[in-house]
């Protein structure tokens, strides 16, 4: 099962990490970020039925601190959003040099 | 030493005190913060408000220097490297702080809840500083980064400070999920999140050379790598930095590297100094790439905030310098280096402030042109701290021997660093073509006749100007009792345990 459960998130992580390198639209790069977290989540169950409780306790924790996360981000993207009335990785290019 | 019993009231304010006066104080500053709608006024006290709390905050940590000097096992570090990191951090929260309320009323802002949210970045980099568990060190950095991403775009009506906000919001989450896969491999292939524990488990169970622990330790410094900028994970920077009101880019590339940089040390030395072998290579490249790449593009800025930026990066490579030796002076090395970066980068800093404009245009470096003509002490002031950035002697005072004190470390290491200090000689001599050109600029160059003069320096600017210069004039002076003081509490895994662990693993 361990084995199995390990080679599923590296695979997970692995599209969450091609999936932040190649979209463009910046609310999907944030869903393939979420992805990786999850995958990191699944690692850390798989592994805390070898070595009991801790790492569980550490999922908690990334999931709370994903959700504020997404709360900040999500604010972030609409502020844009106000500004440029896109979210398109793209276009924004302001900053450069 | 028996761990400190975290349910014990008196055992708890031990390890903890600082960082709960913080978050208690912080807490309720935001309500008070929300209370009231938005006024330049309002944003003004509460600043101050903030400023009072993050200096009680200081002396609370400055009476803990003192009277602690045991460091324990559990997930909570009470020892001098601590409450090191913390006076450096507080620093720079206090320039932070007083910069942002100057900048705020300059730029007509009336948000008060920056200096709350400033004052939750340093709660969670303080407890950064203390974590002696993964865990800890994941909720120190993600409480810190999301308060820093709500900074960075803090200023609604500026797009340019949108961009950067999300730009540092992707990359950073990007950054923190490799940060965590790693934490999680490191568990799976040791058992435990304790840093002792990870140790002694590498140590006992012959793991240096396991694939999972390898795969984990390098994932954490990608993500680590990340959150200091280093090259080639620093492309992030200077479009953020720019983007970023002026104080709370000061506060990201002073006060943020400063705590990230006492997380990775302290992890490093504590949980993987079995598998020294295996990690140094990897963080003498990161050293290697970012201080020859941060300092060669450095020389091409003309956009100042851009050039600090990369500037800022050409630090954390000489930083990782002192990771990479690996020795027991790198702690108090590193700290003391952080001292001279934080207080050379908010003066440098308030002096940006002060040439701004009420529009969002950038400030470049030709603007500087002549003004020794003009404003003679703040040129005098910009021109000790780019000297100080460069490592001077004598005129960049501590600049100069917060450098001395990392090629120190890197040459007396159980295995020299010959290559890594020759390069950040070499580098060194590169970053005096920007530092000396905004110099020569200043005092040099005739200003141009429709240039208008900057306007009066405002109240707290001045005093964080004033602060920043003396303290490293003075600092250059006398930088051995500092440093002491550091090392009298430095960390706890020494190159004397690394040796006899590495020679008994098993070679691949």
């Amino acid at each position: 099962m361990l084995a199995e459960s390990l080679f599923f998130s590296a695979v997970l992580f692995s599209i969450g990490v091609i999936g932040v390198l190649t979209r463009r639209n910046a609310i999907i790069v944030f869903m393939c970020v979420e992805l990786m977290l999850n995958a990191v989540n699944l690692t850390f169950v798989a592994f805390a039925r070898v070595y009991g409780a801790g790492g569980q306790v550490f999922v908690f924790l990334v999931m709370t601190v994903a959700a504020a996360e997404a709360a900040v981000g999500l604010a972030i993207i609409i502020a844009l959003f106000r500004h440029r009335h896109t979210v398109d990785l793209q276009n924004i290019n302001l900053l450069k040099g | 030493m028996r761990p400190l019993d975290l349910a014990v009231p008196a055992q708890l304010m031990t390890a903890l005190g600082p960082d709960l006066l913080l978050v208690a104080g912080a807490m309720l500053l935001l309500v008070w913060a929300a209370w009231r709608p938005p006024s330049t006024a309002h944003q003004r006290h509460v600043g101050f408000a903030s400023l009072a709390l993050a200096l009680a905050t200081g002396l609370y940590v400055i009476s803990s220097l003192y009277a602690q000097r045991t460091a324990t096992e559990g997930p909570i570090a009470v020892d001098n490297f601590r409450w090191m990191a913390d006076v450096v951090i507080l620093l720079g929260t206090v320039f932070a702080i007083a910069l942002t309320i100057d900048d705020n009323a300059r730029q007509d802002i009336g948000t008060a809840e920056s200096h709350v949210l400033i004052l939750f970045a340093s709660a969670g980099m303080m407890l950064l500083a203390a974590a002696q568990d993964l865990m800890i060190v994941f909720l120190g950095v993600e409480l810190m980064s999301l308060s820093v991403y709500a900074l960075a775009g803090i200023n609604r009506r500026s797009a340019r400070g949108a961009e950067g906000a999300l730009k540092y919001f992707l990359l950073g989450a990007f950054a923190t999920a490799f940060l965590l896969y790693g934490m999680a491999l490191v568990y799976g292939a040791t058992g435990s999140t304790n840093l002792g524990d990870i140790a002694s488990r590498i140590g006992e169970l012959r793991l240096a050379g396991s694939p999972l622990l390898v795969i984990g330790v390098a994932l954490m410094l990608i993500g680590f790598g990340f959150k200091v900028a280093a090259v080639p994970f620093h492309m992030w920077a200077p479009d953020v930095y720019d983007g970023a009101p002026s104080p709370i880019t000061a506060y990201m590339a002073a006060t943020v590297k400063a705590a990230a940089f006492a997380a990775l040390l302290r992890v490093w030395m504590e949980a993987f100094p079995a598998a020294f072998d295996a990690w140094r290579p990897a963080v003498a490249g990161l050293a290697v790439a970012t201080m020859i790449v941060g300092n060669a593009v450095g020389l091409a800025q003309r956009n100042i905030k851009r050039m600090l930026a990369y500037s800022s990066i050409a630090h954390a490579g000489f930083l990782l310098v002192a990771l990479a030796a690996g020795s027991g002076q790198a702690g108090s090395a590193l700290l003391f280096y952080l001292l001279a970066y934080t207080l050379a980068t908010f003066g440098a800093f308030a002096v940006i402030i002060v040439l701004s404009r009420q529009d969002d245009r950038p400030v470049m470096i030709d603007d500087l042109a002549g003004l020794w003509g003009v404003r003679p002490w703040l040129a005098l002031g910009m021109g000790i701290l780019m000297l100080s950035l460069l490592g001077f002697p004598v005129f960049g005072g501590a600049g100069f021997f917060a450098k001395w004190y990392v090629l120190q470390a890197a040459l007396q290491a159980p295995a020299p660093q010959v290559a890594l200090a020759v390069i950040l000689v070499l580098t060194t001599v590169v970053s005096a073509g920007y530092y000396l050109s905004v110099v020569m600029v200043m005092f040099m160059k005739p200003r141009p006749d429709d240039a208008p003069a900057p306007g009066p320096t405002p109240g707290l600017t001045r005093a964080v100007l004033l602060v920043s210069v003396l303290a490293i004039l003075v600092l250059g002076l006398v930088p051995d009792q500092l440093v002491g003081l550091a090392r009298a509490g430095a960390l706890r895994a020494t190159p004397v345990t690394v040796a006899p662990i590495t020679a008994r693993a098993p070679r691949p």
